[in-house]
């Protein structure tokens, strides 16, 4: 089995980085708008209700409360649509990973490239974020930018297990059902637009099985600048993410592209 | 003696209980030309890609490039160049663009991925389509590209899986060009195809593969002589009791015929004199073809079945 990160990798993120400048203009304005419209719809629309009610949410303003939650709900949404159909498209519909593997790339570095070019995405897609949010007042710690690379640690924990699952599939028919069961409930009740503490209680622990909920957690410390000693487990539980869903991304590559 | 490219012994490929290959000997020696023909399921592609080390045999040696696929895969795949049945091109990027990514896959220099780009455009006669798309390009363009995608680490070894079926015929002759002209040039080529023209025109030496197993080997002239002889008179008839006249006829002069419905396949270095015996006979086929033998004949004398059903 060949290395989890090497020389090898970094060719499939080429290939990856080479695809996506046929479409950077789209996604650069992406990019930019996407904050910038779902901080002004969140924070200045919700957050001016929140501001005529308690005022506050954990706090902040609701503005420097939702801002890194947005953050890394975006970086969850980039690992989602960078994992499954593009998998499908490399796997059977242009079976283009078929022409990688001829070469001396493995299966084993296809799934460690994809995984990582999404992680690079999302921080890209975080710094744009966190200067965004600065520009609006969502963003006042000097560690804020720490927030995106939590984004791109957040979105290989999506990545990895979404790619490693897509490599089993026959269709795409499951992919939709993933983001309806899946994706949608996530970015709604893991912190991201109001405190886990506003569910009921039964439904709390819940965010302990939610990989943004670790993202938005730390995102936040980063942004808000606050400290605390479980950043380091949480972050750990998402590294443990990646490195589960590694090995079994590493098994299903292989197992559906040598055959 | 140099060592061979491509070394098999007893080669098998099973998919769970499905055996696709079914322990087959290859020998494949630096310079040639060397062809599976055989029709769809024969197990061409399956052979190919356990070639290609992206397949592990499931039993049996194989060496390629005098190494062992499954130790030394990626050392092997610097060295080869690969052409897929199916086209798995980059087709949102642009020509230019898939060969030069696919030279980075090698860890080539960008300098020298970018001078080879050129001289392979060039090559395949794709210079003024560098900047499209190819999702713009005709199948046949695909085609060239994908050959010149797999020539861009100067393999000593192309691999090709029907390089041109699904092609009009002057796109055909167009890939039949280059792959002379590469031939010519030294590069060792293993192709698969189920068109016996084909193989006719570019293996020095091919296997003819059916169910998994190889049925005959040889050159192609030397396999249409020892098998069906030079000549084939193919007659058709209105009926099977004429059919079954001619049979006779013919088989006092011990030819050999292959029998088809209200159809005589005969082979014979002659055919203009059984011809002849035929009219003596006073037996007038509804129709009759005299020509040469080629390797359909042999094909089909060796599993009673047509290669193109
Ligand atoms: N990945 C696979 N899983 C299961 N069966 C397979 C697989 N690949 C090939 N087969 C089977 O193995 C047999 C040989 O297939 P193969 O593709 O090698 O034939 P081929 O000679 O290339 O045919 P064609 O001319 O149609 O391309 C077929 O019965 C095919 O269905
Ligand atoms: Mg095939």
């Amino acid at each position: 089995m060949s290395r989890w990160f090497g020389p090898a990798t970094v060719r499939v993120i080429e290939h990856q980085a080479a695809v996506q400048r046929r479409f950077w203009r789209g996604s650069v304005f992406g990019y930019v708008l996407n904050p910038v419209l779902f901080l002004a719809a969140m924070g200045f629309g919700v957050g001016g209700l929140v501001a005529e009610g308690s005022g506050k949410v954990d706090g902040v303003t609701y503005l420097a409360f939702v801002t890194p939650g947005l953050m890394a709900a975006a970086a969850m949404q980039t690992a989602a649509g960078e994992s499954l159909w593009p998998v499908m498209a490399g796997m059977k519909w242009l079976r283009t990973y078929h022409a990688m593997i001829t070469t001396p790339l493995g299966p084993a570095d296809v799934f460690a490239g994809i995984v990582t070019w999404t992680g690079l995405r999302a921080t890209a897609g975080g710094l744009v974020f966190v200067a965004v949010g600065a520009a609006l007042g969502g963003v006042r710690s000097p560690w804020a930018p720490l927030a995106a690379g939590v984004a791109g640690l957040t979105a290989a924990a999506f990545a990895a297990p979404l790619a490693a699952f897509a490599a089993t599939q026959e269709t795409d028919a499951r992919f939709p059902v993933i983001m309806r069961v899946g994706i949608v409930p996530l970015f709604l009740f893991s912190g991201t637009f109001f405190p886990v503490a506003q569910l009921p209680a039964v439904l709390r622990p819940a965010r302990f099985a939610s990989p943004l909920w670790y993202g938005v957690e730390l995102a936040r410390a980063a942004t808000l600048g606050r400290w605390d000693p479980t950043l380091p487990v949480k972050a750990a539980v998402l590294v443990a993410v990646i490195l589960a869903a590694g090995v079994w991304g590493r098994r299903t590559f292989t197992r559906r592209l040598v055959q | 003696m140099t060592t061979p490219l491509v070394e098999a012994e007893g080669l098998v490929k099973r998919f769970g209980d499905l055996v696709a290959v079914a322990g087959i000997d290859v020998r494949v020696e630096a310079g040639e030309a060397f062809g599976f023909l055989g029709p769809n399921g024969a197990g061409k592609t399956s052979t190919m890609r356990m070639i290609a080390c992206v397949s592990p045999p499931s039993a049996g040696r194989l060496r390629v490039l005098g190494m062992d696929p499954l130790r030394d895969g990626p050392r092997i795949r610097a060295r080869l160049g690969v052409v897929h049945q199916e086209d798995t091109l980059d087709l949102e990027l642009t020509v230019r663009e898939n060969l030069l990514i696919f030279g980075r896959y090698f860890s080539l220099p960008r300098p020298v991925i970018r001078a080879r780009a050129d001289e392979l455009l060039a090559f395949v006669q794709l210079t003024d389509r560098a900047d499209d798309r190819v999702d713009a390009l005709s199948g046949g363009m695909r085609r060239r590209l994908a050959i010149a995608r797999a020539l861009i680490n100067e393999p000593e070894l192309l691999l090709l899986d029907e390089p041109t079926t699904g092609l009009d015929p002057q796109a055909r002759h167009l890939v039949w060009d280059r792959l002379h002209e590469l031939k010519a040039t030294g590069t060792t080529l293993v192709l698969t195809t189920h068109y016996m023209d084909e193989a006719e025109q570019l293996c020095d030496r091919l296997v003819i593969m059916d169910g998994g197993r190889i049925v005959a080997e040889g050159s192609p002239r030397d396999l249409i002589e020892r098998h069906v002889g030079r000549e084939v008179v193919d007659l058709r008839f209105t009926d099977d009791t004429e059919r079954d006249a001619a049979l006779t006829r013919i088989g006092t002069d011990g030819v050999r015929a292959e029998v088809l419905p209200r159809r005589l396949v005969a082979y014979t270095d002659d055919g203009d004199r059984l011809v002849a015996g035929l009219g003596t006979a006073g037996l007038h086929p509804a129709a009759m073809v005299v020509r040469r033998a080629g390797l359909e004949d042999v094909f089909l004398t060796l599993t009673g079945r047509s290669l193109e059903e």
